[in-house]
This record gives C-alpha cells, structure tokens and sequence, in this order.
C-alpha cells in the first residue's frame, strides 16, 4: 500500500488488526520513506533487520488474534534511550561507539507491546539544547519552510530529530525525552503533537541521564489519540527507577470522550509576556474561545512566580547534569584520549571530557560544578531549589481551585532558522523554553497540540498542563482542541 | 559579580575539562551572561520555604538487600576502551 507511512497509529492499528496491510508492508514503506529523507537529518542509526525481524514477529501475532494497540507500528527511537546492541550516543561524540548490552525499560515496554524499531533520532547532544545544533551528527532540519523560502529551520530540540521524523512520515510516532521542553518545543515547530507525561510515569532507566529530578520520557506522534495510545505502552511502574510510580496507568485513550463541558481551564496571566509575538497572543486567545464554546469554564489564573522558572532551571539542570556526566571518563565507556608521554589519569579525565564533549555540554557542566561548588551552594543551587518549591505551589494552588487543565502558547515563536542563534549568547536560545519549563520544575503533564499557522506558513503549538497523574483527563482536552482547531496541515515535500 | 578568568579555569578543573587559555576569555563571558540571568533568583522571597528534594510526594521504595545480578563480567567490560585480562585499563595512578 502506497504512502502507508502517513497513517496515524490507530489508522494502522484498525488497518493491521483487519488484516488490511502487514506490519511488514507497513515497515518497508518507513523503510523507504526514510532512505529518501537523508536530508532531514532525522534518522542517525538505522535498525532495518531489526525492524522488519520485529514486523515479522507483529504479523504473527496479528494472526494469532493477539495484537496490543502498538502491534506492528513502526516507531523511530530519540538516541538517549540504550537500545540493545544498537548505537546510543545522545547524540555525543563522547559515547562513540558505545552498545549497551540492556534495553531501556521505556523502548522495551513498546517492543513487547509488539512496536517496530526502524532507528535511532537525531537529537541535541545529551538534551541539552533548543534547536537540535549541538548534536554530533549535525541538526536536523525542520520538514517545514517558510512560503516561498528555502532557509533551512530548526525542528526544534532537544528531540528535534523525532518531531522532524513524524512530521515528514518517517515512522508513525516517536520517542522523545523533556527536561526542559524537549518534547513540546519540537512538536509546536513542526505541527505534530508531544506529550511528557507526570514525572515518575515513564521509568528513566535506560535513558541516558540529563538532570535526573526533570526528565521524562514521552511520545511525539501526529494526532493527540496516537500520543494517548503509544503513551500508555510506554508507562508502567519499574523497579529498577526508584521514582518512578507504583501507580495503575489507565487507558488513556478511553478518557478522549470529547466532553469537557464544566470543566475549569485556566489562563495564567503572567504567560502574557512583552514582546510576544502578535499571532501567538491570536492563537491562544483563539484557543481559549475554543475551549469555552466545548462548553469548558476558562478562568484567569495567577502562577505568580513563573517569571523565575527559567533561571533556576538553568540552576538545577546544569548542577544535576555535572553530577550525571561525571560519569563520562574515558574508562568504562566511550571516547578516550590519546594521551602524551608522562601524562596521567588526570590528563586522561580531562581531555577526554574536552574532546568529548560540545560547547554547549561543556558550558552547562561548568555551570553546574560552579553553583554546585563550595560557596556558592546556598546562594544558588539551594535558593534555586526553594524558588522551584513555589513554582509547584502556584500549580497546587491553581488545581486546588478546581482548575483541570492550564491552556498557554507552546513556544515565544515559530521555528527559526538553523544558524540563526550561532552569535547568541546562550540565555537567548534558553528563552525558547519559557513556557514549557514550570512544567518539569513541577513534574507536571502537559501536550503542545498543533493550533494553527503563522504569516509564513509555519506551524505554531498550544501547551495544555495537567494535574498530576491525571493524563487521562489533559489528553480529553487536547483532544477537544485539536478537533477544533481542525489543524490538518502537511509540510510540502522538498527534500 | 563578573566572573574572571582564574574562576573560569577553576571551574573548569573542577569539571575535569581542559580549557586553552585562549577559550578562557570567551567562557567567562558566556558565564556571566548565564550568571547574570540566574541572579533573578535573589529577587524571591524564600524566606521559611523548604529546598524542594523530589516533584512528587512520595516515599523512596524500599527493597530486601540482595544480591539478585551480577557475574556479568565480559559484558560490562565489553564497551571499554581498553580493557585486558578481565580489568579496566588506565594510566598509572599510584607512583
């Protein structure tokens, strides 16, 4: 079947159950499509035989009348979670070559629902980025470009390589993580959906550490049903995370009724920032009438210390992130340095790290040894740490107050161009993530669901928040959302 | 409080990363930019709230103290660099 790679994953799920197509046929034609899209950038290791291995096995028990929603569906897979046997660098020179010889929990919750692997994703080095620039394979490029331009933009990042995948229909859904916004920065850019679900859904093991106290595991996909369905395979309590829940997951996509009649969504009043962009304020107030004519009570709320969010992330990731990449020593794992005649252990440490390691990696590691180092502890990591206690008690309140879901823009803007941000100073490209970093410094569930377009034809996203462990309910009015904004648009095929 | 570059190439080696003395000058900068943003923080009140340790409230699990893995010696090796008669291999540490 021609273009079966543009199906959502339900599509496929009811074409594969009725015996329709095969998950053979369906992985081939991933298969091709990705060959075809070398310039994307998006797949950096490809897993054919283990794909259509996989495939094979999914027809099997398609026959055998046994098949989870996941059963044959073709999945590309961000490279921070260790896939047996397969590459898995982050995207990092440091982690050359490196195998893992273990399956990270996520990825093989999704295999045994019956999921076909057809590779690793692109992504910004270790996670750390907002344009997926940082990466050891070079970025990779958004699907979409501006009317009647060929710049090349940014899919966003740090999952840049699994928004561009699924938006160009490379696979039906991919992996991503979000610390900061990883997930839902490169969903709104490239018009697909991305959900990171409540801290301690998605078990971490596996997936190569960032700042372990914010990321979570979630899926990028192309409708907000399919997020709910590949969600679901891929939560569940595991003993090998100690965070992550001894919670039942429901079945998220039972909650889509459509019905958000009642229910309370709120607006927080200091999202509103100068100098945001004319058609995102549009979008946002275009959603909220959106969500009010559904029958939703939209309310303004307060989250009054969102405006400090953003530096003490940028505190308490680099501080967790320089604990997690002590690890990286040229020892057990990865590149190691050549070394000089007389040089020792330390020298090995320490060009090893040099080499091995990106700018911006080696940036953020520093930060986090300085705020972390003796004297500035306090004054820093620990007051961070405190103003993070009362950016999660706006959010109690808020919910307290009956509030079910919180409705923002995704992003400050729409994709930008790759190289733009090169002459930056780094803070410029960390307010990309204004919006979506209260949510992990909370451990709170939110989507960006694709919302509309701007002048130039270029996808922008609305964020929903969630109570926590309440994704079931967020995804119903994602779900409300995306049928009322009718957003269906495609990038036109240049590459 | 504009960071200079002794503190640059202190951090550094805390970090254990070689930086060239001719990167010093452009790290600093970078650094007191990111500084300067995170200095927003000393706008808060924080008076009498507690250092937040975990998102969700909850109790660490507990499990028995046992050995339940292990004698997997040629798999965790298998990724070294450099790796010989069953052992790590490193420069000399001890003179």
């Amino acid at each position: 079947m021609a273009e079966a790679n543009r199906l959502t994953i339900a599509d496929a799920r009811d074409r594969l159950r009725a015996r329709d197509i095969s998950a053979v046929e369906l992985t081939e034609t991933c298969l091709n499509a990705i060959g075809d899209a070398g310039a994307l950038g998006a797949f950096v290791h490809q897993t054919p035989e283990i794909a259509l291995e996989q495939a094979k096995a999914a027809d099997a028990r398609l026959a055998g009348g046994d098949a989870p929603a996941m059963c044959g569906i073709p999945l590309g897979v961000k490279d921070l979670f260790c896939t047996r046997g397969v590459p898995s660098q982050a995207a990092s020179r440091i982690l050359e070559g490196f195998r893992p010889d273990y399956e990270s929990t996520v990825t093989r919750n999704l295999w045994d629902a019956g999921a076909v692997m057809l590779g690793k994703l692109n992504m910004d080095e270790f996670a750390m980025g907002s344009s997926n620039e940082t990466s050891c394979y070079g970025p990779a490029v958004n699907p979409w470009r501006r009317a009647g331009d060929e710049t090349g933009l940014t899919p966003g990042g740090s999952s840049g390589g699994s928004a561009a995948a699924v938006a160009a229909d490379l696979c039906l859904g991919a992996t991503g993580t979000d610390t900061g916004g990883s997930i839902r920065q490169p969903a709104a850019f490239t018009g697909i959906t991305g959900i990171k679900p409540t801290y301690g859904r998605c078990s971490r093991w596996g997936i190569v550490a960032f700042a372990s106290s914010l990321d979570q595991a979630g899926a990028l996909t192309k409708s907000v049903r399919d997020a709910a369905i590949m969600l679901e395979a891929m939560c569940g309590h595991d003993p090998k995370d100690s965070t992550s829940a001894d919670l039942p997951v429901p079945c998220f996509e039972a909650a889509l009724d459509g019905d958000i009649r009642g229910r309370k969504i709120g607006i927080p009043r200091q999202y509103r920032m100068d100098g945001m962009p004319e058609e995102i304020e549009r979008l946002w107030a275009t959603g909220a009438e959106m969500m009010r004519d559904a029958g939703a009570k939209v309310v303004d709320i307060s989250l009054p210390h969102t405006g400090y969010a953003l530096p003490a992330y940028y505190v308490i990731a680099p501080a967790e992130a320089s604990a997690n990449l002590a690890r990286y020593d040229g020892v057990r794992y990865g590149h190691r340095a050549a070394l000089a005649e007389g040089e020792g252990i330390g020298d090995l440490y320490e060009k090893t790290r040099a080499e091995g390691f990106g700018p911006e990696v080696r940036r953020r590691v520093m930060i986090g040894a300085y705020v972390l180092s003796a004297g500035f502890y306090d004054a820093y990591y620990n007051r961070a740490r405190k103003v993070r206690a009362l950016i999660a008690r706006d959010f109690e309140a808020a919910f307290a107050d009956g509030v079910e879901a919180i409705l923002t823009p995704t992003t400050p803007s729409a994709a930008f161009g790759l190289g733009e941000m090169q002459n930056a100073d780094p803070v410029r490209m960390y307010l990309n993530d204004v919006f979506t970093v209260t949510v992990n410094l909370a451990g709170l569930p939110a989507v960006s669901v694709p919302a509309g377009l701007d002048g130039a034809g270029l996808p922008l996203g609305l964020q929903l928040i969630g109570r926590p462990w309440n994704e079931g309910a967020l995804l119903n009015a994602a779900h409300v959302l995306e049928k009322a904004t009718g957003f269906v648009s495609k990038p036109a095929r240049w590459w | 409080m504009p960071i200079n570059q002794d503190t640059v190439r202190r951090v550094a080696h805390l970090a254990r990363i070689r930086v060239d003395e001719d990167a010093l000058p452009a790290l600093a900068g970078d650094f007191n930019a990111i500084l300067g943003f995170i200095d927003e923080l000393k706008e808060v009140d924080i008076e009498g709230v507690e250092p937040m340790v975990s998102v969700t409230p909850m109790r660490l699990k507990r499990r028995a103290d046992q050995v339940t893995d292990g004698d997997r010696r040629e798999q965790v090796l298998a990724n070294a660099p450099d790796a010989r008669e069953g052992f790590f291999v490193v420069p000399k540490v001890v003179e």
